[in-house]
């Protein structure tokens, strides 16, 4: 079994038709290798490691460190082959399958020792990919032009909120300065308070009754006592005495600063809540900002499952039974090519001798917004699919994967 | 989930992370150890009437008589074949019969002839045959001693603790206890029935209750026990399950070491309480003989060692030497048992292999396991669904990684039924298993021996109609609590029982089963989650029998039977793989075993060493510990230790709890998963000298992971090393357990030996401590010089798709320059092996030689394996290196020197793997 060449037969797809064209080369090396392989010459690993005679490639014995030297039996522990699968995908596979009586390659060539009966299975796999990248790209299709629909009312949105936060900073002015004039108001009403207080403080300090400084009969009733106890009574008394006599103007004013306080403090958390959604990463083009205080139900044999993009996951009993938080807006948690294609919601409701429960959803393109499904696959850990068009890439770039792999 | 089972977890599983001690008994909570330990040496009550004596040419028997009641007791003496001693000790007239312990052993020990060498007033002497080995009987008091020459080898009573708690009618409730005791008649105790012998009636006698459960104890007092001396012995090993050292440790300043099988929920380290199972036999060992002590008997007991050197000073030691004033170091045990009787094996060694095959002609050897369960195991408990299993399998061929099984815990069922598939998640299990098979590999699913109480289902209803349950004291079918709630437990002491058992695992009774599904016995002591110590009452009723005289066989029997059943179900054709929990001197022969519920801790991992050699110390090889930790979480780091711990032991598993994270190899970067993918790939390149070991164990009993002292049994330095182990003879094995670690320390053993490094090939000398600096990557692993190791380096996704891959071999020279070694091949998964088709040759180096010989020449197998690749390590270059077949061809052999480790690689020789052949260096 010295020296395994094979006629390949490769089908290039020419337009019109088929014609074929006989390649030799080692078993297991790829077309983009071959001129490595050259039978007349003393074969160099191809990390350059050593040189050995030709006859020892692909002869069921590892000679070169890299395995380049059995591209086409097992005998490399790091080799690898590779298969041609006309008709679907050309691949490599570790050198370890390479006749271990199990199919991998779908041209059965990994195979061509071990008695395994493989069926080529290349043509049928290859018209199954299409279809399926073909379905893939319609939906993308769509879904991408509604991605830039979606984009567009995230862009209008955004004007709309940036508008809004022009406005709503301009009225902040408005509040504010209202606010400083109430504040003058009610300090000015407040005065005669104050004094009034301060009068009362050195009375009480000098130990004065409140007959001294208050109109209130009830008041001079009371007299100073070493008791603690009625120390505080007085004290409260005397309080009182004050309100009485200053309450309705000093209060009108207060009051009317508080308001004034409270609806600005109302348009500062306006201003929050715009920053933060102005600046919140809805991804490159904003096109998941559609998401923002929506929630979406799946529900399972047991469970209703909530997802509330970048606010929260929640999972409650179909039968009654309260909700339990499976965990909050984390990040965008994807690859660092595609951070948009996973979400991470944590610190959820404990588990028992566990960690917090925590939520990763991975999305991908769909013509439509649904949570798809769900799972547990750890203790505490869940994993859903959720589909969105705003997950969806242009159509162009798939494309040409598909046209990849119609190729060898 | 069902809510009740959580709630009950929660109430009945402490939520601190460590055993709950209050849940399990201390000797002094357990009444009749209790009652036993109170007895203190002192001049035993027994006296041996030689009067009494009978001398058969197979046995001797003797009366004994406690001169306190007067109850006489039967001593049969055998002398067994290979030299062994076995000594019977049972009431001469109980009320009823006492329960002696079937099944376990593997036949009625075959005797030879004893004979009487002297005799008088005092006593017997008797002859054990050649090498001048003698049994002194003595009559008062009565006391047995192991002679050999003039050295004593043991001594039984020296100490007088000999203890039976003779069968007596309760007699706080009878009515004229005295008249009935006279009316009994034996003259010989009616003289003495005046004298004040009544026995007390202590607490415990009748009736115990241990936290809420009580205990009826009808038969009242029934315990036994009886003392032995080891004059020079320091060492003694043995008796698991323990989480304590290999070296046993004196027990007089705490509990003895209990052998009661129970599950104990996170179990503490480094101390003697009990676990999920009991061998109760002991090893004892000095530098001159090892010796064994087999106490046949299945219920409760314990164990005290004490020792006269114990405590002692390294100074005071060596202040008694120069002194002369050393007494003999000596070691005294002392075993306790709730009931039954005595009936103890005395092994004799002499040494450690002798003692292996003594045992191992009492209770058998390790069953021979299919090679694909010495790959690696993957579970969790649990595997959700389907669709997880196949994506955990993909995930292992996308990493690159071997595996050979992977496991479903308790969640696969229909609602903890076993023999059932949860119609939801694991709706169509022979197409996963067909998965499987097309990739060429297994299931392990779980069967636990508890039963749900649910009259829709099948295995239920048939038990409970044949009658097949254990009952309670009432007489009803015994319930307690498990996973399913209500449960009810099969009565597998019954051989009936057994077998309708067996025949559930037919394919067409197991529904969804297949040939590639095995089984995984859990929950087996058994378990009982509201129970005394969370197993049976002891008061359940089997058969004639009390749960107290069976209780530590249980889960050798569900082992038993569900072994039997996989046998059965493939015609007697394929060999069974049965993991079990729980486990009792014999296990060895169903099937492998694990250290149950540990915690992903360091210490844990460490532990893994000793626990697993003393389970092959006592026969039970097929051992492992669950790799990462069962409870808590491991940090990468302890993982990957783990692994490449795991990878060097028996049964390699990795199991995780239900709440832990998820920790597949590839979760924790790419740079750890290499590190898994290359542990776990050594494993697999090694599978042919681990199957080798297994066939070696299955044909001797000697254990495959073994201590150091077993092969080096004259040099004390390696008595107590329990961080290092050996694999068979040649391989040794220091993995990493310290967090943090930048070295180990490995005692090499061996003086005029040499060791080579497995990764580096570099030459050390034996006898030294060797500082290894190691990284991540590092198992220290030595080859001892003098073998030759084969190895499949062709690692492939599992292991029958290594079948007919080439042998590299690694041929070790020691300083004299020869090797030898051996290759054993066969179909991986039959018992055609009985029938002789195997390949079982010898390879040797000598004389510049390299050979394989065969040493089976009258088995037949043909293998497609070639040999790839030899390398001797310690070589010196040669100038011609000739490869000669059987046939007379000649040729020559390409090489490759490398001068610098002295490493010598032959290119390609090409030859059968099952054929003759020399390869002459010259």
């Amino acid at each position: 079994m010295c020296c395994q060449y094979i006629l390949l037969l490769l089908l290039l797809g020419v337009s019109g038709g088929v014609s074929a064209v006989e390649v030799q080369r080692p078993r297991g090396v790829p077309l983009s290798k071959r001129q490595f392989y050259e039978e007349d010459k003393p074969f160099t690993c191809l990390d350059g490691s050593r040189n050995i005679p030709f006859d020892r490639v692909n002869d069921d014995y590892c000679d070169c460190q890299d395995g380049s030297d059995e591209p086409g039996t097992a005998a490399c522990p790091n080799g690898s082959f590779h298969c041609t699968n006309a008709g679907f995908r050309p691949g490599f596979i570790p050198s370890s399958r390479i006749n271990d009586g199990i199919c991998d390659c779908c041209d059965t060539t990994d195979e061509y020792n071990s008695g395994a009966a493989c069926q080529n299975t290349c043509r049928e796999l290859g018209r199954k990919e299409r279809e399926s990248l073909q379905k893939m790209a319609e939906i993308a299709k769509e879904g991408f032009l509604l991605k830039q629909q979606l984009i567009q009312e995230a862009k209008r949105g955004l004007e709309d909120k940036k508008a809004k936060y022009a406005d709503v900073q301009l009225s902040k002015n408005e509040f504010e300065k209202r606010v400083e004039a109430l504040r003058t108001v009610k300090e000015t009403a407040e005065q005669p308070e104050k004094e009034a207080k301060e009068r009362h403080l050195k009375a009480w300090e000098g130990k004065l009754g409140c007959e001294s400084i208050s109109p209130s009969t009830v008041c001079t009733e009371h007299y100073i006592t070493d008791s603690i106890v009625s120390l505080i009574n007085i004290f409260l008394a005397r309080l009182s005495c004050l309100d009485a006599t200053y309450n309705s103007t000093a209060q009108k004013a207060r009051d009317a600063f508080d308001e004034a306080e409270r609806a600005l403090r109302e348009v500062d958390d306006q201003i929050k809540n715009l920053e933060k959604e102005i600046s919140f990463d809805f991804g490159p083009t904003a096109e998941f900002a559609y998401l923002y205080s929506q929630c979406y139900e799946l529900t399972s044999s047991e469970y209703i499952y909530r997802l509330c993009p970048f606010n929260r996951v929640s999972q409650k009993p179909k039968y009654g039974g309260s909700e339990t938080n499976l965990g909050t807006w984390g990040q965008w948690a994807g690859p660092e090519d595609n951070p948009y294609s996973i979400m991470k919601y944590e610190h959820g409701t404990g588990c028992w001798q566990g960690p917090n429960r925590s939520t990763t959803i991975k999305l991908t393109c769909g013509k439509e917004t649904v949570l798809t499904s769900t799972s547990e696959p750890s203790r505490c850990e869940y994993l859903m699919e959720f589909t969105s068009p705003a997950v969806c890439q242009e159509p162009s770039s798939l494309d040409s994967v598909l046209h990849e792999h119609e190729e060898l | 989930m069902a809510p009740v089972l959580v709630l009950w977890l929660a109430v009945c599983l402490s939520v601190t992370w460590a055993v709950d001690r209050g849940n399990f008994k201390t000797c002094d909570q357990s009444a009749f150890c209790k009652r036993q330990r109170a007895l203190k040496p002192a001049e035993s009550p027994y006296r041996a009437l030689l009067e009494t004596m009978e001398l058969t040419n197979t046995r001797l028997t003797l009366q004994l008589i406690n001169d306190n009641n007067k109850v006489r007791l039967l001593l049969e003496l055998y002398r067994l074949q290979g030299n062994m001693t076995r000594v019977k000790i049972n009431e001469l007239k109980p009320l009823k019969p006492r329960y002696e312990v079937p099944d376990v052993l593997i036949r009625e020990p075959p005797t030879e002839p004893l004979s009487l060498l002297s005799q008088d007033e005092n006593g017997v002497v008797l002859s054990l045959g050649a090498e001048s080995q003698r049994v002194i009987v003595s009559a008062r008091p009565f006391r047995l001693d192991i002679m050999e020459g003039r050295d004593v080898l043991m001594s039984l009573n020296s100490r007088g603790l000999l203890a039976f708690e003779h069968l007596r009618m309760r007699k706080d409730t009878q009515v004229e206890p005295e008249a009935e005791k006279k009316e009994e008649g034996d003259p010989a105790n009616q003289s003495e029935t005046t004298k004040e012998e009544e026995e007390k009636v202590e607490d415990g006698m009748w009736e115990e209750t241990f936290k809420s459960h009580s205990d009826s104890k009808p038969n009242g007092p029934s315990a036994v026990s009886l003392d032995f001396s080891l004059p020079g012995v320091e060492h003694v090993y043995g008796i698991p399950e323990h989480a304590d050292t290999l070296r046993l440790k004196t027990t007089d300043n705490g509990d003895p070491y209990r052998l009661y099988n129970l599950d104990v929920f996170q179990y503490e380290l480094y101390n003697p309480m009990a676990l999920y199972g009991a061998v109760p036999v002991m090893l004892a060992h000095n530098a001159q003989r090892t010796t064994g002590i087999f106490w046949l008997n299945a219920a409760e007991t314990w164990v005290d060692i004490s020792s006269n050197t114990a405590g002692k000073t390294v100074f005071g030691k060596m202040l008694d030497y120069v002194q002369g004033s050393s007494e003999t170091p000596q070691t005294d045990v002392r075993w306790i048992s709730e009931s039954g009787i005595i009936d103890v094996f005395i092994m004799l060694g002499p040494t450690p292999n002798d003692v292996f095959s003594q045992y191992a002609s009492l209770t058998g050897t390790q069953s021979f396991p299919p090679l694909a369960a010495v790959g690696y195991h993957q579970c969790r408990w649990n595997y959700n669904d389907q669709e997880d299993v196949t994506s955990v399998d993909a995930g292992f061929d996308e990493h690159d990684i071997p595996y050979d099984y992977i496991w479903l815990d308790i969640e696969h069922t229909d609602g903890k039924r076993y023999f059932t598939w949860d119609p939801h998640k694991f709706a169509t299990p022979k197409e996963m298993l067909q998965g499987l098979m097309d990739k060429k590999r297994k299931m392990v699913a779980i069967v636990d021996p508890h039963i749900k109480v649910d009259s829709n289902y099948k295995i239920h209803n048939e038990i409970r109609s044949r009658g097949f349950y254990i009952k309670n004291k009432d007489g009803g079918d015994y319930e307690g609590w498990c996973w399913p709630g209500s449960a009810g437990y099969p009565d597998f002491t019954r051989a009936d029982m057994r077998e309708w058992w067996a025949s559930m695992f037919a394919y067409d009774q197991y529904e969804g089963s297949m040939e590639n599904l095995y089984t995984w016995n859990d929950m087996n002591e058994p378990s009982v989650f509201n129970g005394p110590e969370v197993t049976m009452h002891k008061d359940a009723v089997h058969g004639a029998w009390e749960h107290r005289d069976v209780h530590n066989l249980y889960g050798f029997y569900v082992q038993m039977a569900t072994a039997e059943g996989l046998i059965q179900r493939s015609g007697g054709v394929e060999r069974p793989f049965v993991l079990t929990r729980a486990f009792f001197a014999g296990s060895q022969r169903y099937g492998a075993v694990w250290t149950g519920d540990n915690a992903a801790e360091w210490e844990h991992l460490k532990i893994s060493i000793p626990m697993c050699l003393s389970l092959g110390l006592v026969g039970i090889s097929f051992c492992g510990a669950d790799v990462g930790g069962f409870f808590k979480s491991p940090s990468t780091e302890l993982l990957v230790r783990w692994y490449q711990t795991g990878a060097y032991q028996p049964f390699f598993r990795a199991h995780a709890h239900l709440d832990t994270p998820r920790r597949e190899p590839w979760l924790f970067g790419p740079e750890n998963t290499a590190l898994i993918r290359e542990a776990v790939r050594q494993r697999y390149a090694l599978l042919p000298y681990w199957y080798q070991q297994f066939y070696h164990a299955h044909r001797t009993g000697q254990p495959i992971m073994r201590p150091l002292w077993v092969e080096y049994p004259q040099d004390p330095a390696t008595f107590a090393l329990d961080d290092e182990f050996l694999i068979g003879r040649d391989l040794l094995v220091h993995p990493v357990t310290e967090e943090g670690a930048r070295g180990v320390t490995a005692y090499l053993p061996g003086k005029g030996e040499v060791w080579f490094d497995v990764q580096t090939f570099q030459k050390h000398n034996g006898a030294q401590n060797l500082y290894i600096p190691v990284t991540m990557s590092s198992i220290p692993v030595f080859q001892r010089g003098g073998s030759i190791i084969p190895k499949k380096i062709r690692v492939r996704r599992a292991s029958s798709c290594m079948m007919h891959d080439p042998y590299t071999l690694y041929v070790a020279l020691n300083p004299q320059r020869t090797a030898e070694g051996k290759l054993y091949i066969d179909d991986g998964h039959t018992f055609n092996y009985e029938k002789k088709e195997f390949i079982h040759r010898r390879l040797s180096f000598t004389n510049n030689i390299l050979s394989s010989v065969n040493l089976a020449p009258d088995a037949q197998f043909t293998t497609q394996s070639w040999i790839e690749r030899i390398v001797i390590l310690g070589a010196s270059k040669p100038s011609t290196v000739t490869l000669k077949t059987a046939d007379g061809k000649e040729s020559q052999l390409e090489f490759d020197f490398d001068a610098s480790m002295s490493v010598l690689t032959l290119r390609k020789p090409g030859m059968n793997a099952g054929v003759d052949w020399n390869v002459m260096l010259q």
